[in-house]
């Protein structure tokens, strides 16, 4: 395969590749071949105009109902030629520009130019015959929007620059639109761009969901946020144009710069669930930084013993409250690095808070921390532990931190679910565990299995022992 | 293994052919550039470029240096640069800004971007306002088609996805039609096509225009029918964790152009090894396929029997061993390497997924499938959120939750989203909007009358809501239906039955036996029905975009299931995984086919989420 076989000159040469060929040809059988588009794309328009009244002013959505009401596997004919058959693909744009668009109502008022006469040899000819000859002199034919865009899909020459009537302009978009190459829509509208003022190109936008959405996306693509966010505001989709603008803040390097264009977005009109959570980015960052002032100095013993490994900066919120919960607990409340203060500032739930503090002791190795983190005292001034999450779930991540099986088995006997508890407690060896368990499930018989794992002579056999002579047990099996 | 169904499905085309085209071509518009030059590769050109030339070949076209498009400033002292990349307006305004530094600088250049599979108009207009056009002079080499694999044919375009499901942009649709038209010149004419969704019908007018513009040579067809499907068909089934060896080894190692780097813990040595994963590995080829549990057996099997072979040195006389290392050793060595390669695999494998909770997480997505204990399954995922645990595995639970329930009860979406965003990070706030936008992950919506209210403000179109409704609108007709269809077509296998994972008795073995895929569901059923009579509920369900298409007089022949007519090609428009294709080889072996897959790219759950994310420009 590595060298070329003769076979492969020839493909340079088949007609099959073609498409590398840049060359111009306007043959007789290409005309033949436009007319007879021509003729099926009038066919295809017919049918639009039928759906006209379920056609709204807005793009995809609702032509994707249209489309579920037409289109029906058996609307489409097989074709009974040599051919396959064309089928409807998409909205496009002639219907949604004619029922709604305020360039329709100027197009009644306007006399007619070649983008009423959408007649298939009228077409052609038409715009010659009505323009001065001036203006038709350096085409060598002229063209209408249809074969402008063929032309453009093709790679071949084209120009733009006759299109200056608002009507062509937006016939010349509407038929790029239907012919579905982003591509050429693309062309279009960078034309548009460049030659129509932006409120026009904006409200005739508005009523051309697929071209808008090209546009968008190129603006996007060009890095020209300015125009996209002019854009967004007079289309009224202001939500998409605060998201727009807040993105800004991932290009900006600089924590300081990056908190002060934070706190100028919290004016922006977001949505009431995205304000409170821009509000919280500003104000998050705000504590990092302070946070990270003082922190990297590391002077507190607890850097010293455990070095940071990154900056706290630009970190999610829980992350915050770990690094927090590892490097500021017992803090009082009054301090911005306190657990306590970030777990209020940002409203997080019981549970999230106990985890998150859970693996910040463990990871210490703190078993004093965890244990008070699960004590409540009853109003006898009894202890009892309680936790908000389960406690096979606070023995995984304590295992997961190496605690040793004193720590563990003071969880795992808290499981609720028996099984759960026995099959833990076997895996992680907390045998007082287990043998407390069968004792109160009575089962002797799986007592005297677990006794046979157990070293002769040790404090659990013993243990085991003692239980199983023990005659006030009344065991089940 | 033990896979029965027919044995006399038809051979495939051979699409080296591709390769060698693709290839030619490159050679020419190198040579179009002659001398001593510099050429410059987008990064995700290269391993693509790696399948059909080396760089030995670029060597002899007077390619001097390579260097990886990194959109810095370039060391270069050549005299001509030659640009390969993707018609990305990024890297040419990169090219424009070497340009124009070059200029400053009073040095003078020749410079050429060679755009692949095409050039885009956009990227004309960037050169042109950076004052460079002219000094640029550009070509298009139309590699549009990359055989990954005897039935995996790829686009290696991934951004198609995003472009077109995303972001509304159809720049690639007539790529995709351009494709479809190569395929239908060297290996057509097609007899029929089916297909679903709205890229669908434009690929396939596309590709209708291009084959009237064009002339067809007579020619035996190599490939009957074509079935093309929209990614948003089905985003079920990409979305669920792969169990089926190939699509797991894509999870966890992420195959990359059909090739997959085993790190230090698989080969266990010091290095990383690169393979190829494709039909030529004769141990891969007999697993990919197979659910994880039984790789296993096969490959303690296979490592027996190699045991044996090696055995049968012993005793052998001079002569006997020099034939046996001429012929047999060779074999069995390479057999050797890539059987401790795909043990070690799964022993990775089996690691990472015992650490994960694996069991506890495929519990939760089929619990979603089954719509079986919803609630657990939201606390469940609340927790992985809460943990921290992998930022798009939490994303990807999110949204299969939306997708099997049609959306989320409005309290729960905003707790999930402020929890979200408290784990991972406020900026995702872009990435939630980005999901609902492709109703990936959306809020129930209360049922009013909403077509009452579309058609009251639809006439006042300057009315400032308009945006807010039109979302609404869009999330509304992207409605997944996931629990109708299920019920529909049976996706569901009947629970309580045992299912014999090494004995596949459908579909659903891919997914443990829990789940058949809905895409690959879609294309059998169509098959069989030989349209989409009968499925009208289905594909109502499916927001409709269904069409299937005869082309030509051959009607009689068509009808006859000559080989070709077996032969179906599935085009994936936004991508297509492992497990899919696994899926359809299933039913090719059962009913009789053979699936060739073209695909915009290889997908799996990370790349369709990580496609969602914004990051910094």
């Amino acid at each position: 395969m590595s060298r070329a076989k003769p076979e492969d000159d020839e493909y340079w040469n088949s007609s099959k590749f073609k498409a590398f060929t840049f060359e111009d040809d306007d043959d007789e059988f290409t005309k033949l071949k436009e007319s007879k588009r021509a003729v099926n794309s009038i066919l295809v328009d017919d049918d639009d105009d039928d759906d006209v009244e379920k056609v709204s002013w807005s793009g995809e959505p609702i032509g994707s109902i249209s489309w579920s009401v037409n289109e029906t596997a058996s609307s489409i004919r097989t074709g009974g030629e040599q051919s396959f058959p064309k089928i409807n693909t998409a909205p496009s744009l002639p219907k949604q520009g004619s029922v709604y668009s305020l360039s329709s109502l100027f197009r009644a008022k306007s006399k007619p130019s070649f983008s009423e006469s959408f007649d298939t040899s009228a077409r052609v000819y038409a715009p010659v015959l009505r323009r001065p000859k001036s203006e038709c002199q350096d085409y060598v034919s002229d063209r209408s929007p249809e074969e402008t865009i063929r032309r453009m899909r093709k790679g071949k020459a084209y120009s733009l620059e006759r299109f200056r009537s608002l009507q062509d302009k937006l016939l010349l978009l509407d038929e790029a639109v239907s012919a579905h190459d982003g591509n050429v829509i693309t062309a279009v509208l960078i034309y548009l761009k460049k030659s129509l003022d932006k409120e026009i190109l904006f409200r005739e936008l508005m009523l051309r969901e697929i071209a808008l959405r090209h546009y968008v996306h190129y603006l996007k693509e060009m890095g020209e946020q300015k125009p996209l966010v002019e854009l967004m505001k007079a289309l009224g989709r202001t939500e998409d144009m605060a998201l727009m603008q807040y993105k800004e803040h991932m290009n900006i390097k600089d924590e300081v710069e990056r908190r002060d264009f934070l706190k100028k977005s919290l004016g922006l009109p977001f949505s009431q669930d995205d304000a409170t959570h821009v509000q919280d980015h500003y104000t998050l960052l705000e504590r990092q930084i302070i946070i990270e002032a003082n922190d990297k100095k590391g002077e507190a013993e607890i850097f010293k013993k455990f070095p940071r490994k990154a900056s706290i900066l630009n970190m999610p919120i829980i992350t915050t409250l770990y690094y927090s919960c590892f490097y500021h607990y017992g803090e009082s409340e009054g301090t911005f690095s306190s657990p306590a203060n970030i777990r209020k500032t940002f409203r997080i739930s019981e549970k999230q808070y106990v985890l998150t503090a859970l693996g910040a002791r463990a990871k210490l190795k703190n078993w004093f921390d965890v244990d008070s983190l699960f004590n409540t005292k009853n109003w006898l001034g009894y202890t009892k532990k309680r936790s908000p999450i389960g406690f096979h779930r606070v023995v995984d991540i304590l295992q997961k931190n190496n605690a040793p099986v004193q720590v563990l088995q003071d969880y795992v006997t808290l499981i609720d679910d028996q099984e759960l508890k026995l099959s833990l407690a076997q895996k992680y060896k907390c045998h007082d565990v287990v043998i407390n368990t069968y004792k109160d499930l009575k089962d002797r018989q799986q007592l005297i299995v677990y006794q046979g794992k157990m070293e002769r002579g040790s404090h659990e056999y013993r243990n085991i022992e003692e239980l199983l002579n023990n005659m006030q047990i009344r065991w089940k099996n | 293994m033990a896979h029965t169904g027919r044995k006399d499905a038809p051979e495939l085309p051979d699409f080296a052919l591709l390769k060698r085209l693709a290839k030619d071509q490159l050679i020419y518009l190198l040579e179009q550039l002659p001398g001593r030059k510099d050429l410059f590769i987008d990064a995700d050109l290269m391993s693509p470029l790696d399948r059909i030339a080396n760089v030995t070949t670029l060597k002899q076209h007077e390619v001097d240096k390579l260097y990886k498009v990194e959109l810095k400033p370039i060391f270069s002292v050549s005299d001509q640069l030659c640009f390969l990349i993707r018609p990305r307006i990024q890297t040419v305004k990169w090219i424009a800004d070497i340009v124009n530094s070059d200029k400053a600088s009073g040095r003078f250049r020749r410079y050429k971007i060679i755009f692949t599979p095409q050039k885009f108009y956009a990227c004309d207009t960037v050169l042109e306002e950076q004052g460079v056009y002219g000094d640029v002079t550009s070509d298009e080499w139309s590699f549009y088609l990359l055989p990954l694999d005897d039935d995996i044919i790829s686009l290696e375009l991934p951004e198609f996805f995003r472009d077109y499901f995303l972001e509304g942009d159809q720049r690639w649709v007539t790529t995709a039609g351009s494709a479809l038209h190569l395929l239908h010149s060297l290996y057509g004419p097609f007899s029929k096509v089916y297909g679903i969704g709205r890229c669908a019908k434009m690929v396939y007018e596309s590709w209708r225009e291009q084959v009237e513009d064009g002339e067809q040579k007579a020619q035996q067809p190599e490939i009957g029918n074509v079935f093309l499907i929209d990614r948003d068909v089905d985003f079920v089934t990409p979305l669920c964790s792969q169990v089926v060896y190939e699509g797991l080894v894509d999870d966890i190692f992420r195959i990359k152009c059909g090739s997959v780097e085993f790190g230090p813990e698989v080969t266990s040595s010091d290095k990383s090894i690169k393979v190829m994963l494709n039909s030529q590995d004769k141990v891969f080829n007999e697993i990919r396929n197979e659910h994880f549990s039984n790789v296993f057996g096969f490959l303690s099997q296979k490592a027996r029997s190699l045991q044996t072979a090696y055995d049968k040195r012993r005793g052998m006389d001079i002569k006997q061993m020099k034939t046996f290392v001429s012929e047999e050793l060779k074999g069995l060595k390479q057999e050797h390497r890539l059987l401790s390669l795909h043990i070690g695999a799964s022993e990775s494998i089996m690691k990472k997924k015992t650490k994960q909770d694996f069991q506890e997480l495929l519990k939760t997505e089929h619990s979603l499938l089954e719509d079986f204990e919803v609630r657990e399954c939201i606390s469940f995922i609340e927790e992985h959120i809460n943990r921290q645990v992998s930022m798009i595995e939490s994303l990807r639970l999110l949204c299969l939750l939306s997708l099997t329930e049609n959306g989320l009860l409005p309290k729960d979406y905003r707790s999930l989203k402020a929890q979200y965003l408290q784990s991972y990070g406020i900026e995702h706030l872009l990435t939630f909007a980005n999901l609902r936008q492709m109703g990936l992950l959306v809020e129930q919506q209360p049922g009013e009358a909403l077509t009452v209210v579309e058609s009251k403000v639809g006439k006042l179109v300057n009315d400032k809501t308009v945006g807010k409704l039109t979302d609404a609108f869009s999330s509304l007709a992207k409605k997944s239906n996931f629990r109708a269809l299920s019920k529909k077509l049976m996706l569901i296998p009947k629970t309580g039955e045992e299912y014999d994972l090494r004995v596949p008795r459908d579909m659903a073995y891919i997914f443990s036996g829990a789940y058949v895929p809905l895409s690959c569901k879609l294309i059998e059923q169509v098959l069989e029905r030989d349209g989409w009579t009968g499925l009208e509920e289905v594909t109502r369900l499916l927001n409709g975009h269904e069409f299937a298409v005869t082309g030509g007089t051959s009607g009689t022949e068509a009808r006859i299931k000559t080989d070709p007519q077996r032969i179906i090609l599935v085009m994936f428009l936004g991508g297509c995984t492992y497990s899919e294709m696994s899926a359809l080889r299933f039913i090719g072996r059962e009913k009789g086919y053979r699936f060739i897959v073209v695909t915009t790219a290889i997908t799996n759950s990370s790349r369709l989420l990580e496609a969602m994310l914004e990051y910094q420009a």
